[in-house]
């Protein structure tokens, strides 16, 4: 009933922002709205916007003039497909280093006072900053046997902006007993690791449920940008560079490439949300 | 077994923070000793040191000086080896695990093998009235209920002492007085002795065969009085013996003031 009644929120939200745009399109100023030279509202030329029905009649179109071009829904689906498994490497990545860090820095004092700091300025570093850097990391790299592949990059970065709320969020999660069921543990004569599986890690997972979800987003972003800043093909970042170089001829095509990155996004945002369903056992309140 | 005390304390001290300015001297000069199988309750005002006693026999906390032994052993040795059983104010149940499971916690980390988990905790269902709620999830529980379920979870490894630190603090009266005979009934039931942190003088009277008043600045026992009530029921609350156990509780409890003001 209650994800029912969210559904339909959602589809109600997505048709408010449509009728939006159109209602733009309709009363805005087709060269928008400046002050000073400062452009504060869009254009709302067909050029700039184009109508709601030319994004979706363009993805039906081929993707280009050549015979035997693909439709443009074949190709953001093929890129989308590929930014999501990079993106979902790039999470389960993050989860697991997240949680690790988590973990060590639970158990060792010093060693939350020696990583957080970093962990949070790690997350101050521009993207388009550390992506030369892995890139050129991995050129000299081979896993398993195997030659590095340029989205193994890409997933490195997604996994470097994911982590961060993963371990922030579990660190927190696994100091959230309260006083009496450490207590009691300890009376137990339970071990840190007896503590650890029995305790604390069902106690974080109220706290971990969040964190996966921020995780997600975190990497389906950093899968975008740092296709676009590592230059590395299939995916939808590059898709968005390469439709944007069209626009003035194609329009309605960049903004095809947008939906399917937004579309990317809540794909994963709705299959991290299946994770509550599993794990709701542990997280009594809810916790959203 | 005979002659061997349950707990024996001997001028045991507690200093939060020794050798800091901010240091707080919790106990000093505590000597106590618990015979097996005899309730003993600890009351006094907030800051008397009562609930830092408790923990230091449990080896929760460690004693500044004295020496602590609980069934002849050292605290810590009777810590591993599961000689008590303990229940605080907040039950403390572990929220994502059922009634049965939140029972049974103490003996999976001990390894006990699942069917005798079971057996167990069933027993022990049984004993504390729960029967019926063995799959619910604490939160569908009452305060009272939950409270149950924490000193059946006490009892999992039957101990021969159980530490109860204020387990009725947060119950209404009537609830409260409901578990006051269960815990009779129980704790004769099961032949611990039982050390049991309590703010509630009528709760103390009624539920101990002797009354440790401490006083605050700095935690040390004033008095210790005997209680000699007949077998306890609902009527025992109402018999003039009981009044007059209260009141000398409650004289004890008064005394350090009287102290106080006959100085000033």
């Amino acid at each position: 009933m209650k994800s029912l009644r969210s559904l339909a929120a959602g589809i109600g939200a997505f048709a408010l922002l449509l009728v939006l745009w159109e209602a733009y399109k309709l009363l805005g100023s087709p060269d928008g709205f400046s002050v000073h030279d400062v452009r504060l509202l869009p254009r709302a030329d067909d050029d700039s916007m184009p109508h709601v029905w030319q994004i979706v009649k363009r993805f039906s179109e081929p993707e280009i003039s050549a015979a035997g071009s693909s439709s443009v829904l074949v190709a953001v689906i093929k890129a989308a497909w590929f930014s999501f498994r990079v993106s979902v490497a790039g999470w389960i990545g993050g989860v697991i280093v997240g949680v690790l860090l988590a973990v060590l820095m639970q158990r060792f004092r010093t060693a939350q006072d020696a990583l957080l700091p970093y962990i949070v300025v790690s997350q101050t570093v521009p993207l388009v900053a550390i992506a030369p850097v892995v890139v050129g990391w991995g050129g000299n790299l081979a896993v398993f046997g195997q030659p590095w592949q340029p989205w193994m990059s890409v997933a490195v970065i997604s996994g470097y902006l994911a982590f961060f709320p993963v371990a922030v969020g579990t660190l927190r999660g696994l100091n959230s007993p309260q006083a009496a069921q450490l207590g009691l543990m300890h009376s137990y004569a339970a071990s840190w690791w007896q503590t650890l599986i029995r305790l604390r890690l069902p106690a974080s997972v109220g706290y971990l449920i969040p964190a996966l979800r921020l995780g997600a987003a975190a990497s389906v972003i950093g899968t975008i940008v740092a296709e676009i800043s590592t230059g590395t093909r299939g995916g939808i970042g590059r898709l968005i560079i390469e439709y944007a170089q069209s626009a003035t001829g194609d329009p309605a095509r960049p903004w095809t490439a947008i939906v399917g990155a937004a579309g990317l996004g809540l794909v994963v945002a709705s299959l991290v949300s299946l994770l509550d369903v599993g794990l709701g056992r542990f997280n009594p309140a809810g916790a959203r | 077994m005979t002659g061997v005390p349950a707990v024996a304390l001997s001028a045991v001290g507690k200093t939060f923070g020794a050798g800091k300015p901010s240091a707080v001297t919790a106990l000093t000069g505590i000597d106590l000793t618990v015979a097996p199988g005899e309730f003993v309750s600890l009351i006094g005002p907030s800051g008397c040191g009562k609930s830092t006693l408790m923990r230091l026999v449990a080896d929760l906390e460690q004693p500044s000086a004295g020496t602590i032994s609980v069934f002849g052993k050292t605290a810590h040795q009777a810590r591993l080896d599961q000689d008590y059983g303990i229940a605080f104010q907040a039950a403390g149940l572990l929220p994502w695990r059922t009634v049965r499971a939140n029972i049974e916690l103490p003996l999976e980390v001990h390894g006990v093998s699942r069917p005798q988990r079971r057996a167990r905790a069933e027993e022990l269902l049984a004993m504390v009235g729960l029967s019926d709620f063995a799959g619910h999830r604490p939160d569908q529980l009452s305060g009272g209920m939950q409270q149950r379920v924490a000193i059946a979870r006490a009892l999992a490894e039957r101990p021969r002492l159980l530490l109860m630190d204020e387990p009725f603090g947060a119950l209404d009266e009537m609830t409260r007085e409901r578990m006051q005979g269960e815990l009779v009934r129980l704790s004769a039931q099961t032949g611990c002795a039982v050390i049991f942190v309590t703010h509630s003088i009528p709760e103390a009277v009624y539920l101990s065969n002797r009354v440790v008043v401490m006083s605050p600045r700095p935690g040390q026992i004033s008095a210790i009085v005997p209680i000699a009530l007949p077998e306890r029921t609902e009527d025992t609350r109402e018999d003039p013996t009981f009044f007059a156990a209260v009141t000398a509780v409650r004289e004890a409890l008064r005394a350090p003031q009287r102290v106080g003001l006959e100085l000033t």
